[in-house]
């Protein structure tokens, strides 16, 4: 690409990213709106997170969303990176899925098991799966196949040259999807919503039927605290991968899914 | 690489496996049983269809259950408008949206492209950020601004562009507004990872022969842009199409995009037939934008290695 950024280029950047992030950064100054109305300005507070504190339904819903996550992006980690690795190393089952919340709901009607948590996790297993092979497997084909050949040569066993030698090269990798599914989990409404039952109400879920009835300064408060969790978590993440693997895994997700 | 393949011992190959029977039990088998329950008929019981599929009686009630299945449910989205208009609607925001975003995402994309080599990465980091926050957070922050006492109607009123507050919620606007908001990412990553991949002596090439920028730009640029352009129309077409959050928080009630739509008949009305239908319905419409992509994918996969 030639160097040299026009006007025009500089401001097409410019308005992009103020688009962008200028919803969001309102949102965050309301959440600390002493007032309640939203076109009123009442002076910086932190009443709404007060009030969060004491919702017990919104800290309950939190954490189940965060039970369902942890457990949902470990084991489409496990799974995903297994089908990376046999999707690059012998060639398996090329083509992806497309998936239906829909599907999985009339799966567990079928079988007439009880919904709540265990199924909005198998559910959320099976959706980010793909996800994170699509991260894996990027990584595990830009890798230098000679390391593991001579450890075979060798003679170390395969399931040992997996392990000490295939896996800490991919594992930022491996961590990059995790966090993608992790936060994909955190994030799902539609398919929570069909796959939950009585009793098991995730963050979005809740979130979801709060905003249904219009804008309240708690959820304001909460979307903060989300939005505050998250770029930590980035900013985390690129610390340990050194910057580079993560962004390029995401850029290339991007490009793939 | 033949010989480490035949030195994988056949226990590896079966835990290599295990994703794909996750898969099966958990992605095909569902699928089966929607297809199933989309032949079936409404009734007042639990669950809500008929027939129900039943093993214990054997082939005669098999041959039975099969006799039962018709499609029903399919004759009527194809004869019932309402179906029909959903899917229409459906189509039509997402087509606007992918056209809007186009317009939006190439100079955006474009001129991260342009940008210093030591800012790229930060700019696309600046792009990818919003992307890993809540999709629900992201349309609720609009819903503050766009409502009727909201941020923009204070804005356009203190400007005196309009005199009294203007209802935007609940309109189309809105919810092309929520959409490309939501979608830009999809579209300015691949147009980005295309754009940035070219090569720069062909446009110094140009210059020399005396081609003037604008020039460069349509006859140079833009085509080898395409694949790029491609790829993030549909990643943001796919998913428009079925999109439910957007339209339900930001949209009105007149016309519903079919998202709504099979949520209504599933959750308010407990037509799980007719909600099947409309779901395998739409996967099929998907099936050939999704192809496509797919095409893409490969061909690019096969000229980068």
């Amino acid at each position: 690409m030639q160097r040299g950024a026009s006007p025009f280029n500089i401001v097409s950047v410019a308005l992009g990213l103020a688009f962008l992030y200028l919803p969001i950064t309102i949102l965050v100054i309301y959440s600390f709106n002493a007032s309640r109305l939203v076109t009123v300005w009442g002076g910086w507070s932190l009443a709404w997170y007060r009030e969060l504190l004491n919702d017990v339904a919104v800290l309950q819903a939190a954490w189940i969303s965060l039970r369902v996550a942890a457990f949902s992006a470990t084991a489409a980690t496990v799974l995903g990176t297994l089908a990376a690795v046999a999707l690059v190393r012998l060639g398996l089952f090329r083509g992806r899925l497309l998936f239906s919340g829909l599907s999985l709901l009339l799966l567990f009607v079928a079988l007439n098991v009880d919904r709540g948590f265990w199924t909005i996790t198998i559910a959320h297993t099976t959706l980010t799966m793909c996800f994170v092979t699509v991260i894996v497997q990027s990584r595990l084909i830009g890798f230098d196949r000679s390391l593991e050949e001579a450890a075979m040569d060798l003679g170390c066993p395969p399931l040992k040259t997996f392990l000490t030698i295939t896996l800490p090269l991919i594992a930022p990798a491996i961590a990059a999807g995790w966090m993608l599914a992790f936060t994909l989990s955190l994030d799902d409404l539609v398919i929570a919503s069909f796959t939950t039952g009585p009793g098991a109400t995730t963050l979005p879920i809740r979130i979801y039927s709060e905003v249904r009835l219009g804008v309240k300064p708690e959820i304001n408060a909460v979307c903060t605290i989300m939005i505050a969790a998250v770029a930590a978590g980035t900013i985390v993440a690129s610390l340990i991968t050194k910057g580079g693997v993560a962004r390029r895994e995401r850029a290339a997700l991007g490009a793939q899914v | 690489m033949q010989e480490s393949l035949q030195k994988r011992n056949w226990s590896g190959r079966a835990v290599l496996l295990l994703p794909y029977l996750w898969l099966v039990v958990f992605f095909l088998t569902p699928f089966v049983i929607v297809f199933k329950i989309s032949l079936s008929q409404t009734t007042m019981a639990q669950p809500p269809y008929l027939p129900v599929f039943d093993l214990s009686t054997g082939w005669a009630g098999l041959r039975e259950f099969a006799a039962q299945l018709s499609p029903d449910s399919f004759r009527l989205l194809f004869t019932d408008l309402i179906y029909l208009l959903s899917y229409l609607k459906s189509l039509q925001v997402a087509a606007i949206s992918t056209i809007i975003l186009l317009l939006i995402g190439y100079p955006f994309a474009y001129g991260i492209a342009r940008a210093p080599r030591g800012w790229q990465p930060l700019l696309v980091m600046a792009v990818v950020l919003p992307f890993w926050t809540s999709f629900l957070i992201r349309v609720y922050a609009w819903i503050n601004i766009l409502q009727r006492d909201g941020l923009l109607n204070d804005v356009l009123m203190r400007l005196h562009i309009v005199d009294a507050p203007v209802s935007w919620l609940s309109s189309d606007t809105a919810i092309y507004i929520g959409m490309i908001y939501s979608y830009l990412p999809f579209m300015v990553l691949p147009l980005y990872a295309a754009l940035e991949k070219m090569d720069e002596t062909l446009l110094e090439a140009a210059a020399d022969l005396g081609c003037p920028r604008w020039k460069t730009f349509w006859v140079v640029v833009v085509p080898l842009s395409l694949p790029g352009a491609a790829a993030g129309a549909l990643l943001c077409f796919i998913p428009i199409v079925g999109e439910f959050v957007i339209p339900d928080l930001l949209g009105g009630s007149e016309t519903l995009m079919i998202g709504q739509t099979l949520w209504n008949e599933f959750f308010a009305n407990r037509d799980w037939p007719v909600a099947s239908a409309i779901a395998v319905t739409l996967l099929v419409l998907l099936l050939v934008p999704m192809l496509f992509y797919e095409r893409l994918q490969q061909r690019s996969l096969e000229g980068g290695r």
